[in-house]
């Protein structure tokens, strides 16, 4: 390497999962572009602004030093818990369903921030307890409470996709650090029997619908089934070369909910076929990579798992929303990470990939050798 | 191992689950791209059709209905291309709102608001529902540019059918409207729910409705989630049903009708060389044009609480007895019997029958039978009927068109009632009585016909020759059997008829001014309440049938008629007239058209101007408080009750044993003694 003639800020970046990130950017503005209509303005000029701005976020963060982060980390994660609270009581105060705050230059979404803000919560709780302690029942109590008051207060919200998303980061980390198999295993169990119970008498009708819907989309292909209905044909129609950039029907003639949000990946794949969905699918498995490869070789136990937990955050926001544009989940909003426009679901992502460098080069300090 | 868990451990065990975790993360990343080249290639057919089938949206253009055409070619009902505004009421978001902002931009009244409901709430979904048609292009640019806000609402330009001359063909001809649910369910074709499709609903429209139908065009369009049209892909022009002719002079159809003014009454006119049908009218009428809309609630209102029933086409489906238009069928039925026409028959102003006495109109004196025909003496005629054998008139009548059905097109026909022995006992059960032979021998008591029926009998006596009716323009009918009566026998008959009209007969009032051209007729008065109930004669229901049959030119028989006009009372008064007029018409159109605008000042304009008139009082009137008009069924019904109303009023004065003479000028005291059993109907039922 031309070492030297770089700065080492600039030639120490993870370039091997950075480009991917810009190219699949690149490729989502460029969907956006066709949803919107051929229009750049709509969504791929702020799209592309909010990469920009929030990849300058993530080079931010990397920088962060180790000590600094876990002493930061209870404080920020009761800033968020106290965001989440002030939700409910502004919603409650302004009347009905509230789930962002308006800080005057972005709508910000406490949940989303609690996704990562929950794995650097349990990171530095697991990393804290003794190791003899993980199969000690008792150690369960302040993990418990800690992914409890967040989830509990989004449920409310209510906002079942996001509170599921932040159990499903809190459970993985917990995993992570060890917990007993057998544990894992009866919860497992207890889950089987309670979800069931939590289907009939939890959830709302809308999202009981949607999970029927799911099972059967035909059953109501005017209602909540249509947007899988449309999203599977979007897809479908595509074929393996797509119908081509800007001749999307599906999209272009509204057939397809959401085009540019949730539904983005049914855009893309109907206009660039099942080559495009793969070329997704491939920099989303780079970039899973590169996160469990980080993970692994992070210095201590308290990097490993704060890696390990925001690679499965971004896991969770692809898999859910490609399982559920294909019709293998049901409805929840999820947008998918660098394609779909939004603000809120950049942030959370590239905050993850910001902590993932972060800790990739504090693995380079403590183990300079690996480096070059 | 859980006593010996250490930081090593549990390093070993976050590699193992990362492994593990990072194995399952890419197992899912290989099952979503599977199941995406499975929807994308495998199933790619599939969802390519259906998206191009969510894509493209294929409209079935209604195709352009057949005319029909009179004799000369000349339109009775034809198309013309107008805006109209349909609903999809499955495709509707807010009811309540869209009918209102609708209503607004239409500038709806609240009754014409209230209609459209309740055609909203009959809908089934899928059928369209009409909200306006004949708009102007100002209105639909106006609801055209408002349709990202009314879901479901669906302007579109197309062609309706329009009846020239309106209420004047409304019976023969019929009108079209959209398909019910049960026209759906019997035909189960994408066009019958079509917006903007119409088809037959009555008379000759619903006959002919798989000729006049076509055959519809398509326009493939793209269309947006919402409905809204991107573009035209491409389009099939529609091809236009056929037309059909009819032998109806539409000119003469509208004449008739609108010389009937204010009268209820039935016009037909017949061409006895070829039996072609030339007018058939039932006036007072509905207009066709408004009822291809959908019916109005006030309208419905209006037409069912006409007393003069404008649902019932009287020409064919009215049923009256036919008084003195009886008396020249049965002068031929007397002369084939061996009655001299020469024989005299002294009228002393009634005749005997044991212990009663019958009344004729006036102390004739000694008549022969030009003489009886001339002036209508009943007394000669009862004379005669005992003589002979009312048995012997019977089949005579049957033979000239009375009591029969014929084969046309459009409308079941009644066929009516003439009665004999036979009849009487099937009926009621009773012996015929002598009485009964003198009434029937005057086109009274249980004896009924339709006046259609009447004018084939007035054409065949005419030419002496078995003429059948027909309507479709070139497709005469054969002849009939052979008639039995000799030259000289018809020559009687016409001789009387000829001075009815131009000797000092009955109907002298009502020559033809135009020429040498001269008319031959007969005229009838049929009584409606037994004649005690005949004081007021300012009760309409209860004031006598006027009647009367004729043809023209005399000495060469080319046009026969019949008229008949409900509680006109005499035969010379009302009915009378309005033939000579459209005899007139035939012969010189000018003067006839001159005189009719003349007398539809003093009417109140053409009939539709009258409805027009009468709809907006009607409207002030009541409003929304009218009645909504139920299904295609319940305006059937509501047929069907015109229908037996109007039996109900034809024989009220049917009272078994009463002893019934021309009405004319007999008076109240002279009735005899009868019982008051009143039969519901003495028909033998319609053909239904």
């Amino acid at each position: 390497m031309a070492r030297g003639l770089v700065p080492e800020a600039i030639a120490t970046l993870p370039l091997r999962v950075l480009l991917p990130l810009v190219l699949l950017t690149c490729f989502g503005a460029a969907v956006l572009y066709s949803a919107a209509g051929g229009s750049f303005w709509t969504y791929s000029f702020s799209h592309l602004v909010r990469f920009v701005v929030f990849l300058a976020m993530a080079l931010v963060i990397s920088r962060f030093p180790r000590d600094l982060v876990q002493l930061a980390a209870y404080p920020v994660y009761g800033a968020i818990l106290v965001l989440l609270v002030g939700v409910e009581v502004l919603g409650a105060i302004g009347g009905g369903a509230r789930r962002w705050l308006d800080l005057g230059f972005i709508r910000l979404q406490p949940s989303e921030l609690m996704k990562p803000g929950i794995v650097l919560a349990l990171a530095t709780y697991y990393h804290s307890l003794a190791p003899g302690m993980i199969t000690n029942w008792r150690s369960l109590i302040p993990a418990g409470l800690l992914i409890g008051l967040p989830v509990g207060l989004v449920i409310l919200q209510p906002d079942l996709g996001t509170a599921l998303a932040i159990a499903f980061s809190a459970a993985m980390t917990i995993f992570l650090a060890g917990l007993p198999a057998r544990w894992i295993i009866g919860s497992g169990l207890v889950a089987a029997v309670v979800a069931p119970l939590a289907f009939f008498l939890g959830l709302h009708d809308y999202q009981r619908s949607r999970v029927t819907v799911f099972l059967n989309p035909e059953s109501d292909p005017l209602g909540t089934g249509y947007h899988i209905t449309q999203s599977q044909i979007a897809i479908g129609s595509g074929g393996i070369f797509g119908k081509g950039f800007g001749h999307g029907s599906q999209s272009h003639l509204d057939y397809l909910p959401e085009p540019h949000t949730d539904f983005v990946f049914a855009t893309m794949a109907e206009e660039w076929g099942l080559f495009g969905g793969l070329f997704v699918l491939l920099i989303f498995g780079i970039v899973l990579r590169w996160g469990w490869s980080v993970a692994r070789n992070a210095p201590d136990r308290f990097s490993r798992l704060l890696a390990g937990g925001m690679t499965v955050t971004i896991f969770f926001y692809a898999a859910i929303n490609l399982s559920m544009v294909m019709g293998l989940a049901p409805v929840v909003g999820i947008p998918l990470p660098f394609m779909s426009h939004g603000g809120t679901s950049m942030m959370t992502n590239m905050i993850c990939i910001g902590v993932l460098m972060m800790i990739e080069r504090w693995s380079r300090l403590a183990s300079p050798r690996r480096f070059g | 191992m859980r006593h010996r868990v250490s930081a090593s451990t549990l390093a070993q065990s976050f590699d193992r689950r990362t492994f593990v975790v990072g194995a399952v993360q890419g197992g899912l990343g290989l099952l979503l791209a599977a199941r995406m080249g499975y929807i994308a290639v495998a199933e790619n057919a599939k969802y390519e059709m259906e998206a191009e089938s969510n894509r493209v949206n294929l409209t079935l253009i209604p195709p352009r209905r057949g005319w029909i055409l009179d004799r000369n070619g000349s339109p009775l009902a034809s198309n013309r291309a107008d805006f109209r505004i349909d609903i999809i009421p499955k495709r509707l978001v807010d009811t309540e709102a869209t009918v209102s902002e609708l209503s607004q931009l239409l500038k709806f009244t609240p009754d014409e608001t209230q209609d459209l409901r309740d055609r909203l709430k009959a809908a089934a979904g899928f059928q369209p529902v009409p909200v306006a048609d004949r708009l102007t292009y100002d209105t639909f640019a106006a609801v055209s540019v408002r349709l990202p806000d009314l879901p479901g609402v669906i302007p579109q330009r197309g062609f309706s059918r329009f009846y020239p001359t309106g209420p004047s063909v409304g019976h023969p001809i019929g009108y079209v409207g959209g398909a019910t649910k049960e026209e759906y369910d019997k035909e189960k074709i994408p066009l019958l729910v079509t917006p903007g499709f119409k088809l037959g609903k009555d008379g000759l429209e619903k006959q002919f409705e798989q000729v006049l139908r076509g055959e519809p065009g398509a326009r493939r369009v793209e269309v947006t989630a919402s409905g809204r049209i991107v573009r035209d892909l491409d389009t099939r022009e529609d091809v236009q049903g056929q037309s059909i002719k009819l032998t109806i002079d539409g000119a003469l159809q509208d004449y008739a009708a609108r010389r009937i003014g204010l009268e209820s009454a039935a016009v037909v006119v017949i061409d006895c060389q070829t039996g072609g049908i030339l007018a058939t009218v039932s006036m007072p009428c509905f207009d066709p044009n408004s009822f291809a809309d959908g019916i109005g609630r006030v309208e419905w209102k209006m037409l069912n609480e006409d007393d003069h029933i404008p649902l019932l086409n009287k020409a064919l489906r009215g049923l009256y007895p036919p008084g003195s238009t009886m008396k020249p069928m049965a002068t031929l039925a007397l002369q084939l019997h061996g009655v001299s026409p020469d024989e005299h028959i002294y009228c002393p102003g009634g005749y005997r029958l044991g212990s009663r006495f019958f009344r004729c109109d006036a102390v004739h004196g000694s008549l022969d039978m030009r003489g009886a025909i001339e002036h209508s003496c009943n007394t000669y005629f009862w004379t005669m009927a005992h003589r002979v054998g009312y048995e012997t008139i019977a089949p005579v009548a049957r033979q000239l068109g009375l009591g029969q059905e014929f084969d046309l097109p459009g409308a079941k026909q009644r066929y009516g009632t003439i009665p004999d022995p036979e009849w009487k006992m099937r009926r009621y059960k009773q012996e015929w009585t002598a009485a009964d032979s003198l009434n029937a021998s005057i086109g009274q008591g249980y004896v009924s016909v339709s006046p259609l029926q009447l004018a084939v009998m007035t054409s065949r006596i005419a030419i002496g020759r078995n003429v059948v009716p027909s309507l479709m323009f070139g497709q005469p009918k054969p002849l009939g059997p052979e008639l039995p009566f000799t030259p000289e026998q018809l020559a009687v008959t016409h001789d009387g008829m000829f001075r009815v009209v131009n000797g000092a007969g009955t109907a002298a009032a009502s020559k033809l001014q135009i020429g040498d051209i001269k008319m031959a007729g007969k005229t009838g008065t049929a009584q409606v309440r037994r004649l005690t109930s005949r004081g007021s004669v300012s009760e309409w229901k209860a004031r006598d049938h006027s009647l009367f049959v004729c043809y023209a030119p005399a000495e060469a028989p080319r046009y026969a008629m019949a008229v008949v006009v409900e509680h006109g009372t005499f035969g010379a008064r009302a009915a009378a007239p309005i033939a000579r007029d459209v005899m007139t018409c035939l012969f010189d159109p000018a003067k006839a058209w001159a005189d009719l605008l003349a007398m539809e000042k003093t009417w109140g304009g053409t009939p539709a101007e009258r409805m027009e008139a009468k709809y907006k009082a009607y409207a002030a009137r009541y409003g929304t408080s009218a009645p909504k008009v139920g299904s295609d069924a319940a305006v059937e019904a509501a047929m069907t009750r015109a229908e037996s109303s109007e039996a109900a009023v034809e024989t009220n004065g049917v009272s078994t044993g009463a002893e019934r003479g021309e009405a004319g000028s007999a008076s109240p005291d002279l009735t005899t003694t009868a019982s008051e059993a009143v039969e519901s109907s003495p028909s033998t039922g319609s053909p239904r």
